[in-house]
């Protein structure tokens, strides 16, 4: 907007030596941020394609030098990692719809004015935003709800977000109200109201809302580790941790190089780059499609702040 | 806002109401259910942290309500020993967080809002939050890959002889502070950004106009218009940041620790976790994870108290 009435205005370009030293460093900031952001995604990706053997020389700063996708025929042929992909991919089919349906259900009753102890309802939820009884009791009432061990431990605990809740229910109370009385006048009661006025023009928020709990479904591990011990059960960021601690705790570099030289034509480095792809590269996808939906509700949410 | 009593309509009787609200409930049924499953019964178990809880066969409430009663020991237990410790670390952890993070997001959306150049403008902004949507899993594993003994900045480094032996940086504590600051910021300025960003868009455009025909070149304008413009969400956010001084991170520290540097990684969430799951001591996980909440709780309090004061309108 600043850049339209500059450009109106037809100003001869004349910068002053401070507008010369902002410009510098605005450049210089910007551009290490962005290089901070995406460099180490690129970085990871070209050694995912590169030859693991030839990745072990290191020095891949830009460019794979022998170009190989070994690394992913080996992580996408083992059945656990698959598998995983698949529970990854079910608890966010599955929680996602069920998060929005239950999340928007009970923001759209807050939003109602009318609604008997509105205020004491409001504060009940809100209040569990900053207090909890932390994590061994939480842990002894799913163990003790049993649902310890099963796909729901994944659903159940993720179908309501009262973050998410404060936000569709701003949304809605920014609606003007007679677009429910005019379905209330016809005789329509509240579910008619949320069925055919709220879903279908609070679709914006609900993308939003969408997009956080899908990510944050995709991203999950910790649940996954803690309440389940059922191979099964395990989504594909457990795996990569698994692979990640392997890194982490044990093998030092020198003994993947002669694991390497060995004859072994994978490395544990190329594999844990390929899963980190594979886990990345659906997101990136999705990026573009989805992040003016993110900055919306972000403003949204900021708007209230 | 409650005190919008212009025409009301008489009040029917409550009975009736709630019958005419049936669907209203019926819709808060799910999250009713859901709040009081996940929410409210777990803070049962803060009792938990006053006896000496041991899980039996005969499920969570039976074991609760006959476990030895100890009073404050558990608390005092943890005063005594590894208090210091943690603190120091949650501490050091959050503020150098808060001393890179703060600042971090209102620069970018300043000097984002600088750029004429809307593709360029554009094509900064989606890569500085990238790194919000992936998980700590991935996050941690481009750490400990770029800051490992041959990672890219140690080549670098070294390259550049700015030292001469790579840093191993995950084997000493005093840089797992760093790192994790770092991590935090990196994962959160671009989403936090994006706020300052909507607060500068709604600065009124005739004050830059003013501006300019009284002379002021850019520099005075961020200086007078813009910074002046976003003070208000400046404050409420270093104020909601420092009421959540208490939480630091969970994953990056589980995921980015080792053994070797526990003395430095661990803070409140890994300590109470790591004690009360872990390692089987319920009650003293349960204590100090109380002992977060309630301080967390008083701290995020106070800072809405203030941020009402400042604001008019609290957040809550």
């Amino acid at each position: 907007m600043a850049n339209t009435t500059a450009k109106t205005k037809k100003k001869p370009v004349h910068r002053q030596p401070c507008e010369w030293a902002l410009d510098i460093i605005k450049v210089i900031f910007l551009a290490v941020i962005t290089v901070i952001t995406v460099y180490p995604f690129w970085n990871i990706f070209i050694v995912s394609i590169n030859d693991p053997t030839d990745a072990v020389r290191g020095g891949l700063y830009f460019f794979p030098r022998v170009f190989s996708i070994l690394s992913y025929k080996e992580i996408l042929g083992r059945p656990t990692f698959i598998h995983s992909i698949g529970v990854t991919l079910a608890r966010t089919i599955v929680g996602t719809p069920l998060a929005l349906l239950c999340t928007s259900m009970v923001a759209y009753s807050l939003s109602r004015k009318e609604l008997v102890g509105r205020k004491f309802w409001s504060l009940m939820f809100v209040f569990t935003m900053y207090f909890g009884g932390g994590q061994v009791p939480y842990y002894m009432v799913l163990k003790n709800i049993g649902l310890l061990d099963t796909f729901w431990v994944f659903i159940f605990p993720l179908i309501m977000s009262v973050y998410n809740m404060i936000l569709i229910r701003s949304y809605i109370e920014s609606m003007p109200d007679e677009l429910f009385e005019a379905v209330k006048i016809d005789g329509g009661n509240d579910l008619v109201v949320y069925w055919k006025i709220i879903l279908p023009l609070a679709k914006p928020i609900l993308m939003t809302v969408a997009l956080f709990v899908a990510i944050n479904q995709w991203n999950s591990w910790f649940d996954a580790y803690l309440y389940t011990s059922n191979q099964d059960l395990k989504p594909m960021q457990s795996i990569l941790v698994e692979i990640l601690n392997q890194y982490n705790t044990g093998a030092t570099t020198s003994a993947q190089m002669s694991n390497a030289k060995s004859g072994n034509t994978i490395t544990p480095d190329s594999l844990r780059m390929a899963a980190t792809m594979v886990a990345t590269i659906p997101i990136i996808c999705v990026y573009p499609f989805i992040q003016k939906y993110f900055v919306k509700g972000i403003m949204l949410g900021a708007v209230k702040g | 806002m409650a005190k919008t009593a212009t025409v009301k309509p008489p009040k029917k009787a409550l009975q009736k109401r709630l019958w005419d609200q049936r669907y209203l409930f019926l819709l808060m049924l799910p999250a009713l259910v859901w709040v009081i499953i996940i929410c409210y019964a777990p803070m049962t178990g803060l009792y938990m942290a006053f006896t000496n809880y041991r899980p039996s066969q005969n499920g969570y409430w039976y074991d609760l309500l006959h476990a030895p009663f100890v009073g404050l020991e558990w608390f005092e237990y943890f005063f005594q020993n590894d208090f210091k410790m943690i603190m120091r670390n949650t501490l050091a952890t959050s503020l150098l967080t808060l001393l890179f993070s703060f600042p971090a997001p209102i620069l970018i959306a300043i000097f984002l809002n600088e750029v004429k150049n809307m593709k360029a403008k554009k094509f900064v902004q989606t890569a500085s939050y990238l790194p919000y949507f992936i998980s700590w899993v991935i996050a941690s594993n481009i750490f400990l890959t770029f800051l490992s003994g041959n990672g890219v900045v140690n080549n670098l480094l070294v390259g550049l002889h700015i030292i001469d032996e790579p840093i191993l940086f995950f084997q000493n504590g005093k840089y797992f502070w760093w790192i994790i600051a770092f991590a935090n910021t990196w994962k959160n300025m671009g989403y936090n950004a994006i706020i300052y960003l909507a607060a500068i868009s709604g600065i009124d455009q005739e004050q830059y106009e003013a501006a300019e025909v009284d002379g002021a070149n850019r520099v005075q304008k961020i200086w007078h218009i813009t910074l002046p413009a976003i003070r208000g969400t400046i404050c409420i956010m270093l104020i909601l940041a420092v009421g959540g001084i208490l939480t630091t991170g969970f994953e990056q520290q589980l995921l980015m620790g080792n053994n070797a540097i526990l003395n430095y990684s661990d803070v409140l969430d890994t300590y109470a976790y790591r004690y009360g799951l872990a390692k089987g001591m319920y009650s003293y996980g349960t204590a100090v994870g109380m002992f977060k909440s309630v301080v967390s709780f008083i701290l995020v309090m106070c800072a809405n108290k203030i941020t009402a004061v400042l604001n008019d309108t609290a957040l809550f």
